[in-house]
């Protein structure tokens, strides 16, 4: 009950501010919640409208009768979860046609709809996906630690649908500061058991008295804390950053690349 | 040292520089020689033989009564919980309805991870959305879905490796078995017996899912057997796949059973025998070329599916040693097969029977329909069903869960075929006469469910003669299957919720846990750190059981 009135009053507060800002600025977007757009996802979304959209709303999103993206005039969605739904639905009886987009690529696209007066595609990276596997394989040493579609180690996460789980802010996010982006669930484990055996692995789940990792000789392991002289969980990434290991244009191309592992359909 | 002395050392060394990682694989060698590791469950069956027996005797009839919790897993579903877990090196895989698999720590029964499938909206399998578990070859898991999907995850990190699509799952084609995997192949087969499909067993490479054979299990014309159907009825004739098959290495043959021909209670829409439902098929494992058949129920009014595990057993019969093939048949006779042949050896009613007066020299059944309105012996579902048999090499016996005084009035009504939509063909009610029908059986704690309806069993048959040696007897009916092991211990579950122990020699109750929860799945045994554990599924939830240390 305590929750929910929390939540309540963080509703009412951001309700307030929207509110406020609506009367100082020009009209905001009727929101769930306040919401918030990154440039990467603004820059992914650019990439599929442009790839996807264009032939009917236009590039400047005014095409469609009735619709015009960039004033912020939709026909009929109202909140950026209307919108996720227009799209992945699409509008019957008309030549809307239902998109199957996953999470990332509806987070891009919606980010880009809500901030396409002021984005300025100019100054964009565009990524290359086969250009950013070399780079996952080569100057950016991915392979040596993650596994993609039943290739390389399983140390590190597998990141064979991380194109679907993750938006294209986060996987930026994790590529420039690792350790600040790190799952929880996914940090480093150091334990010494009662005789003496090191073991070192990646979290994999935990509770009051077990946790569960996989260890760096690929074992799934699972062990009673009690059975421990030592357990530490590591808050540091063993991912480099590589914010000045990459250029831009690598970057970029790595981003395309992770994006597009979508998982076996 | 002399030469095979340094042999050994140098192979010794070699296998010392094999990866931790690569020698927990388990191989197609490991997997033929699963009885050597007993501390491992590596198929559904527990081996190749399907016998569902484990050497493990550390739980015996003196400690049995000591059974404790150990931990419990609850699946995420409130559908049937239908699994039987692999246990691999102290980690158990296992599938929580529809089509998730889930790797836990089998002495803890904590997770490691979870893979989820989201199975089409347009699966219908026709009686619950169910799992009954996946099987393993090196480090990839393999689940069927009930959309019809087979899915390659991998063991270590529940991530999938591949997906194929076997059949549309909107023309009724489903699965719900667990695969078998032989050498680099998983073999599988459909369910869909109530949608008009055409069965099939088909064989698909584990490393890429590339299908390496289909054996259709309903001949198409100028085949052989196609004869057995009237024009068109063969093309909705179904014969579906929905149990985990068998094989034998020596044969290189792999047996599976066949489901009922469709429409499923009007036979004279499809007159003829409808080959090969029904039936066991005896397949090349390499080539899925049929050796043999043996069609147990020829043209089945009854919707009496021949899918039972196909228990293989090496033993004496008129005192010679051979090959053999034990079958409790849902139609409710126990059979003995020569499976090298296929040569049927001996068949005998282990339930009430009416609706053959008996089996020919040859096996088949001399039809004694019951006139309009009188009940047929056993009924719909059967003497026995899906729920696994077991065979103890150390009693010689052969036990099955059954389903005692049960009948139907089946009555068919003419079906047109309309894909995707059921084609069963019956208005079939289960009473026997003068009982009344309890509406609303079995909601909630309750159970309403009696004796008028029937009840339910575990039997002990001797195969040789196909007598009961005993007979343990249930309130309510029997869905579960059965484990025995080295310790003389029988473990089944059932309906009401109980799990018990029995001796398997006197079927003597030796110890029982009500669970809570309906039992339809298959008890199955482990060791891990020096104790041994019993696991059994019962209401949504996974139970393990081991001795109070």
């Amino acid at each position: 009950m305590e929750l929910l009135n929390l939540s309540s009053r963080g509703l009412l507060q951001r309700a307030v501010v929207c509110t406020v800002l609506a009367l100082c600025g020009p009209a905001p977007h009727a929101q769930d919640r306040a919401p918030q757009y990154f440039p990467a996802d603004i820059e992914y979304g650019a990439q599929i409208f442009t790839s996807q959209c264009t032939s009917c709303h236009g590039v400047t999103g005014d095409l469609v009768p009735g619709v015009n993206f960039r004033a912020g005039q939709f026909k009929r969605a109202v909140s950026d979860n209307d919108l996720r739904l227009t799209i992945t639905n699409g509008v019957a009886g008309t030549a809307m046609q239902p998109f199957a987009f996953g999470s990332s690529e509806l987070t891009g696209v919606v980010a880009y709809l809500r901030n396409m007066n002021s984005f300025d595609a100019r100054g964009l990276t565009v990524g290359d996906a086969a250009r950013g596997q070399a780079v996952f394989e080569g100057a950016g040493n991915c392979s040596s630690c993650h596994r993609v579609n039943g290739k390389g180690p399983r140390v590190a996460p597998d990141l064979g649908d991380i194109g679907a789980i993750r938006t294209a802010d986060l996987l930026q996010r994790t590529l420039l500061d690792p350790t600040g982006s790190m799952l929880p669930v996914n940090r480093p484990v150091r334990a010494v058991t009662r005789d003496g055996k090191v073991i070192i692995g990646r979290r994999l789940n935990e509770d009051t008295y077990t946790v569960q990792l996989i260890d760096e000789q690929e074992h799934l392991v699972s062990l009673t804390k009690t059975d421990l002289s030592e357990y530490t969980v590591l808050k540091t990434s063993s991912m480099p950053s590589y914010k000045d290991k990459l250029s831009a244009q690598e970057l970029a191309d790595l981003e395309a690349y992770l994006l597009s592992l979508k998982g076996v359909k | 040292m002399n030469y095979r002395r340094r042999a050994t050392f140098l192979l010794l060394f070699l296998i010392s520089l094999i990866p931790d990682s690569l020698r927990a694989q388990v191989s197609p060698e490991r997997l033929l020689h699963s009885d050597d590791e007993p501390e491992n469950w590596l198929t559904y069956s527990g081996s190749y033989a399907s016998q569902r027996y484990s050497s493990l005797h550390q739980v015996d009839a003196a400690n049995v009564k000591n059974l404790e919790l150990k931990w419990v897993f609850q699946a995420q579903s409130l559908q049937k919980f239908e699994t039987t877990p692999l246990v691999v090196d102290g980690i158990m895989y296992l599938t929580q309805p529809p089509n998730d698999v889930v790797a836990l720590d089998a002495r803890t029964g904590r997770a490691f991870w979870v893979y989820h499938y989201a199975p089409s909206p347009a699966a219908r399998p026709c009686c619950g959305i169910v799992n009954r578990g996946v099987a393993i070859l090196g480090d990839s898991l393999f689940m069927a879905t009930v959309d019809a999907h087979l899915v390659a995850i991998d063991a270590k990190n529940g991530h999938a490796l591949w997906n194929v699509q076997l059949a549309e799952a909107a023309a009724g084609y489903a699965m719900t078995l667990a695969p078998l995997v032989v050498k680099d192949r998983v073999i599988v087969g459909v369910a869909g017996g109530e949608f008009g499909v055409r069965g099939f067993i088909a064989a698909y490479e584990a490393g890429t899912g590339r299908q390496a054979w289909r054996f259709d299990t309903i001949p198409k014309p100028d085949d052989p057997g196609h004869d057995s159907w009237r024009g068109g009825d063969w093309e909705h004739g179904s014969a579906a796949v929905w149990l985990t098959g068998s094989y034998d290495p020596d044969l290189n043959l792999t047996y599976w059973g066949t489901g009922n021909p469709g429409p499923d209670w009007n036979p004279d829409q499809r007159p003829g025998d409808n080959l090969y439902s029904d039936s066991v098929l005896a397949l090349d494992a390499d080539t899925g070329k049929l050796k043999w058949y043996f069609q147990f129920t020829p043209h089945d009014p009854y919707d009496y599916d021949s899918v039972q595990i196909p228990v293989l057993v090496n033993a004496n019969w008129s005192g010679s040693p051979r090959r053999l093939m034990l079958w409790g048949n849902r139609n409710g006779f126990f059979y003995v097969l020569d499976r090298v042949t296929g040569k049927f050896l001996a068949g005998r009613p282990f339930v009430k029977v009416n609706w053959t007066s008996g089996l020919n020299a040859d096996g088949r059944p001399i039809p004694s329909p019951q006139p309009p309105g009188a009940p047929t012996y056993p009924g719909i579902q059967g003497g026995t069903n899906w729920y696994s048999p077991s065979y103890s090499p150390r009693t010689g016996l052969f036990y099955v869960s059954t389903w005692e005084e049960y009948a139907t009035i089946f009555t068919g009504v003419n079906a047109d075929y309309k894909e995707g939509l059921r084609y069963t063909g019956g208005a079939n009610t289960s009473p026997i006469p003068g009982a009344e029908n309890p509406a609303g059986a079995r909601q909630g704690p309750v159970n309403t469910y009696t004796e008028a309806l029937g009840r339910g069993a575990v039997v002990a048959l001797d195969p040789e003669t196909g007598k009961k040696k005993w007979k343990f007897d249930m309130h309510d009916v029997n869905t579960s299957g059965i484990l025995t092991t080295a310790s003389d211990l029988l473990f089944v579950g059932g309906r009401e919720g109980y799990f018990q122990a029995l001796d398997a020699r006197t079927g003597a109750l030796l110890w029982k846990e009500n669970l809570g929860g309906e039992i339809v799945a298959g008890p199955m045994t482990y060791q891990v750190g020096g104790q041994q554990y019993i696991a059994i599924a019962s209401g949504n939830s996974l139970f393990t059981f081991a001795p109070r240390e």
